[in-house]
């Protein structure tokens, strides 16, 4: 028995009712909504200021490649390339921070308590069911299971949340340090700086090497979302994609009868076919940077 | 018959033993009566004993007065005639020749040398002996003015034989003609015989007496070597009123490369008259005026007097006529038609320029020349000849500026000095040019900038490996300082100088940062750059470790706004981190970090600039931050890895699960299934 839900989504419609878009025939009337507004804009402040971190970082990082010297001279020269660095690092704090209060809201707004939030069902805090997730991903992997039903967030998808977290504490403190060397060595020792360089160095080499490679393959890479997968940029995901990825998710919101509030109509083609146009930039940017990064520590490396 | 001829032999020694003994005991005992002085006279008073020698008439007559007063009046005749030694008178005749050499031994020495004693032992009937100067049985002191060869008598005593028409000038090699005329008339004969000055050169003067020699003889004292210090027997310090350019020593020491006295004051000749300079040069111009004139292998020996004229040899520094082309050309013999067919030797420029000289002939193209190198240059090669100009003149091809176009002749890249040269300079000219000197000479027209000779010096250029040359590493630094002086100072009292640290090992100079030829400006970024790896290359393992820190990395991005070695450690004043006068001493670093950290503090110094991961024994803090890092990388990248990989093969079964879904909807939607059919479909899906 189709709900009344169904009947919104494209393929369920009466044939003889107009397509809304002739050429576009896959084109479906309503999305389901996965990420506001702001989570968007987020993200791509992210993206803009974690690319700008990387490459101007690595450009000290792997100064001994002539790459790196061209990256720097194309941006303007060292001084340039710090610049441009810290104007990266206001940003992403400014989106760590627009993060943070952007939850105190979603609290008050919609969960009334921490409690709620934070161990409602929708959690970004690892549970057992992530835990029983994995292992059955594990099995599923391995052709010993069936693929498992995920929820509205994926215990990947979680551990790239928490990295963001951690890679903020740790190379956002340690760059602090290096930037402000001499108010840090006030209370700590000079050669705190050259903990604090390897510390940034090393971690930022992880965060970029995991975001480049883990974190594209899992949400883009994917043979069955490939090339990319642009729910982060539109907001929007087909319903058909929420039933089969999210199907937890998907039968919470049937069953309470919300899923209704999050249909949209999908973004002007225009707007997708910018937002596709930035998402490929970044995913080039991030691609070369991984080639870059494995010719400077295998082949370059001194 | 052997035995016979031995016995025969043994008989004949015997014998002749026993006459050796008889003549001894002979000559031991008391000899008979020598005949005394008055004996001889007996006869020899007779004026008119003579006796024949061969078809003349010679006279025997002895003056006995004069002889007593002779020098040799106290001796006894046979003191002289030897061989009447004990003989009975009258004595058979002829006797033998006198030796004056019994006493007299070194003028018999000397005279047997001489070319007359020679002569003699030749057989020259015509050659002197003794007594035809002295006489004989009237000698008198040289000084008494009766003496035969007193000095106003000796002209005619030589001139007996050394004069026109004499067996001796007619039938010997004599060069010289006219010989006691031309004396007569010269000035050394005006005083001594009109004037009657004894002390006036005579013959026995210039030639001496008994040690008379042929001018070719190195032993003469008219040799060319000799004749200077002949003539200031008399002529005491002459050089310094003749010839101010030319050293007092010289003359006697290298006298073959000089005009001798002889050369313009001629034998014989010499006269009271003013030898105006140039009129040598005025000789030589009669035929070497001429444009046309050539020598017999071709070059031209044409001398353009306009090109003298404007020389630097026109206008000496150092004297006040010109230089004369007898004084360069000194072999010249003005007593030839041809003056300069005696000429047997290039011109030797160091008899003027001795301490040049004796540098070009140290140098190594003054070695090339002695080793008789094609190649190798001579003075005229950077000079010119007749054209030579002062290196002050712009137009001289010493001049500063041009002065690397005129080594480059040679030491450009192709050329004959390029071609041999197998060190590591290379460019040398096309790189000097674009150095800091080359461009502070060329291009801002700075005489003062350092060319090549500043460098390699003009004339003792010499390798580098050479211990006394100016490039030589331990040279350098005052070859630098002699300009960059101030440099020079702070450099010696750094540890990089020889005199700070004694050590077997290579300590770099000037050039081993600077470059030899390709010098820039020390602000100039490539400079800035480069410096580290110049240090690098000593300072290896700490260079490299600076590479490791923020610094380190940025110039090696290419950026020189950041601290390099130079700027913590110094440049020339560079002291170990211990000596308190270090830049980087307890005292002193806060403020060489201050100078870009400009409220650097003491904690803040306290950053490891050379810090590396790679050393757990050194700096274990940061070896253990690295490997821990290095750990949840790798970790992560693991298990993020593993998950993808095995992502992988259920996410292309998903693929294709979803491509054949589209497709069955497609072929239904195709086949013009409804929307019931369709939705049925999807019901299905979902049920599953």
């Amino acid at each position: 028995m189709p709900t009344d839900l169904d009947l919104q989504s494209p393929e369920l419609r009466s044939p003889d009712q107009p397509r809304p878009l002739g050429p576009e025939r896959k084109r479906p009337d309503r999305e389901f909504v996965r990420f506001t507004r702001l989570q968007r804009a987020l993200h791509a402040c992210m993206i803009i200021s974690f690319l700008s971190l990387a490459t101007t970082g690595l450009t000290l990082k792997f100064s001994y490649t002539g790459w790196a010297a061209m990256v720097s001279r194309f941006l303007g020269g060292f001084q340039v390339a710090g610049f441009i660095h810290r104007t990266a690092a206001i940003l992403m704090f400014g989106v760590f921070v627009t993060h943070l209060y952007n939850l105190v809201q979603l609290k008050k707004r919609e969960y009334k308590s921490w409690r709620a939030l934070v161990l409602g069902p929708d959690t970004m805090l690892p549970t057992p069911q992530d835990l029983r997730q994995f292992l059955a991903t594990m099995k599923w992997f391995i052709g010993m299971g069936p693929r498992p039903q995920y929820g509205r967030w994926t215990y990947w998808e979680k551990f790239d949340y928490f990295a963001v977290f951690w890679g903020i504490a740790v190379i956002g403190s340690t760059g602090l340090t290096l930037w402000f060397p001499i108010f840090f060595t006030r209370f700590l020792p000079g050669s705190f700086i050259n903990i604090a360089t390897v510390i940034h160095s090393d971690e930022a080499l992880l965060a970029t090497g995991f975001i480049f490679t883990v974190h594209f393959f899992n949400t883009h890479l994917r043979p069955e979302k490939f090339p990319m997968d642009t729910t982060i940029f539109t907001g929007h995901m087909p319903l058909a994609e929420l039933k089969r990825d999210k199907p937890l998710e998907y039968e919470a919101l049937v069953a309470s009868g919300r899923l209704e509030s999050y249909m949209e109509e999908p973004q002007p083609e225009i707007v997708v076919r910018t937002i596709r146009a930035f998402a490929w930039i970044a995913l080039s940017i991030g691609f070369s940077i991984v080639v870059w990064i494995i010719y400077a520590m295998l082949f370059a490396y001194k | 018959m052997f035995r016979r001829t031995t016995r025969n032999l043994f008989a004949l020694a015997n014998a002749l033993t026993l006459l050796l003994a008889a003549g001894i005991i002979h000559a031991a005992s008391p000899s008979p009566q020598s005949p005394s002085t008055d004996e001889c006279l007996a006869c020899h008073s007779d004026k008119t004993l003579t006796t024949k020698r061969g078809s003349r008439t010679v006279s025997l007559f002895v003056d006995g007065k004069r002889f007593s007063s002779s020098v040799h009046g106290s001796l006894s005749c046979t003191a002289c005639h030897a061989d009447l030694e004990g003989k009975d008178l009258p004595h058979s005749t002829p006797l033998a020749r006198v030796e004056c050499g019994t006493c007299h031994s070194d003028e018999q020495k000397q005279h047997s040398h001489s070319l007359h004693g020679r002569a003699i032992a030749r057989g020259d009937t015509l050659a002197p002996h003794c007594v035809d100067c002295h006489g004989n049985h009237d000698i008198v002191p040289v000084t008494d003015r009766n003496s035969a060869v007193a000095p106003l008598k000796v002209p005619f005593v030589c001139g007996r034989c050394h004069q026109e028409g004499t067996p001796v000038q007619t039938n010997r090699q004599i060069d010289q003609h006219n010989i006691l005329e031309n004396y007569s008339e010269s000035i050394h004969g005006e005083a001594l015989l009109k004037k009657g000055l004894i002390v006036a050169a005579n013959c026995v003067s210039c030639h001496t007496a008994h040690n008379i020699l042929p001018h070719t003889d190195p032993n003469s004292s008219i040799n060319r070597r000799n004749i200077a210090a002949t003539c200031t027997k008399c002529h005491a310090e002459i050089e310094e009123v003749h010839r101010k350019t030319i050293r007092g020593e010289l003359w006697e020491k290298e006298a073959h490369v000089l005009p001798a006295c002889v050369d313009c004051h001629q034998p014989h000749k010499v006269r009271n008259v003013y030898y105006a300079q140039g009129m040598a040069d005025a000789d030589c111009m009669r035929c070497h005026a001429n444009e046309h004139l050539k020598a017999s292998d071709g070059r031209s020996m044409f001398v353009s007097a306009a090109e003298i004229a404007a020389s630097r040899h026109a206008h000496p520094r150092t004297q006040a006529v010109p230089v004369s082309c007898s004084q360069c050309h000194s072999e010249v013999n003005v007593s030839r038609v041809r003056p300069c067919e005696t000429i047997t030797h290039p011109v030797d420029c160091s008899k003027c320029h001795e301490d040049q000289g004796q540098q070009y002939q140290r140098s190594k193209h003054g070695q090339l020349l002695a080793a008789k190198d094609p190649n190798a240059p001579s003075c005229r090669d950077c000079h010119g000849t007749h054209r030579v100009l002062d290196k002050r003149d712009p137009e001289s091809r010493t001049f500063a500026t041009r002065v690397p176009e005129l080594c480059g002749s040679c030491h450009r890249e192709g050329q004959k000095a390029a071609v041999r040269y197998v060190g590591t300079q290379h460019e040398i000219i096309r790189h000097y040019q674009e150095s800091i000197h080359g461009k502070g000479l060329l291009k801002s027209g700075l005489t003062v900038t350092a060319t090549c000779t500043n460098c390699h010096t003009a004339h003792m250029v010499l390798p580098k490996s050479d211990p006394q040359s100016t490039v030589n590493p331990k040279n350098v630094p005052a070859t630098c300082g002699a300009c960059h002086h101030g440099i020079e100072e702070q450099f010696e009292q750094s540890v990089h100088s020889r005199l700070v640290t004694k050590t077997d090992k290579d300590l770099p100079v000037c050039n081993d940062c600077h470059s030899a030829h390709t010098i820039r400006r020390t602000d100039e970024t490539g400079f800035m750059l480069d410096i580290m790896d110049k240090c690098g290359r000593c300072h290896q393992e700490i260079a490299k470790t600076y590479f490791d820190t923020y610094h380190g990395k940025v110039s090696r991005l290419g950026y020189t706004k950041t601290a390099k070695c130079y700027d913590c450690h110094g440049a020339h004043d560079i002291l170990p981190v211990a000596d308190p006068r270090s830049h980087l001493s307890r005292a002193n670093v806060v403020a060489t970090c201050q100078k870009c950290h400009a409220s650097a503090t003491r904690r803040f110094a306290g950053y490891l600039t050379h810090a590396t991961h790679h050393d757990p024994k050194k700096y274990p803090f940061l070896f253990w931050t690295f490997w821990g890092m290095t750990t949840l990388l790798v970790s992560t990248f693991v298990l993020g890895g593993m998950h993808t990989l095995l992502w992988l093969p259920r996410a292309f079964q998903m693929r294709r699960d979803l491509k054949a879904e589209e497709a069955r909807e497609e072929t239904a939607r195709a086949n013009g299934a409804g929307a019931e059919g369709k939705a049925t479909a999807e019901e299905d899906h979902r049920a599953h």
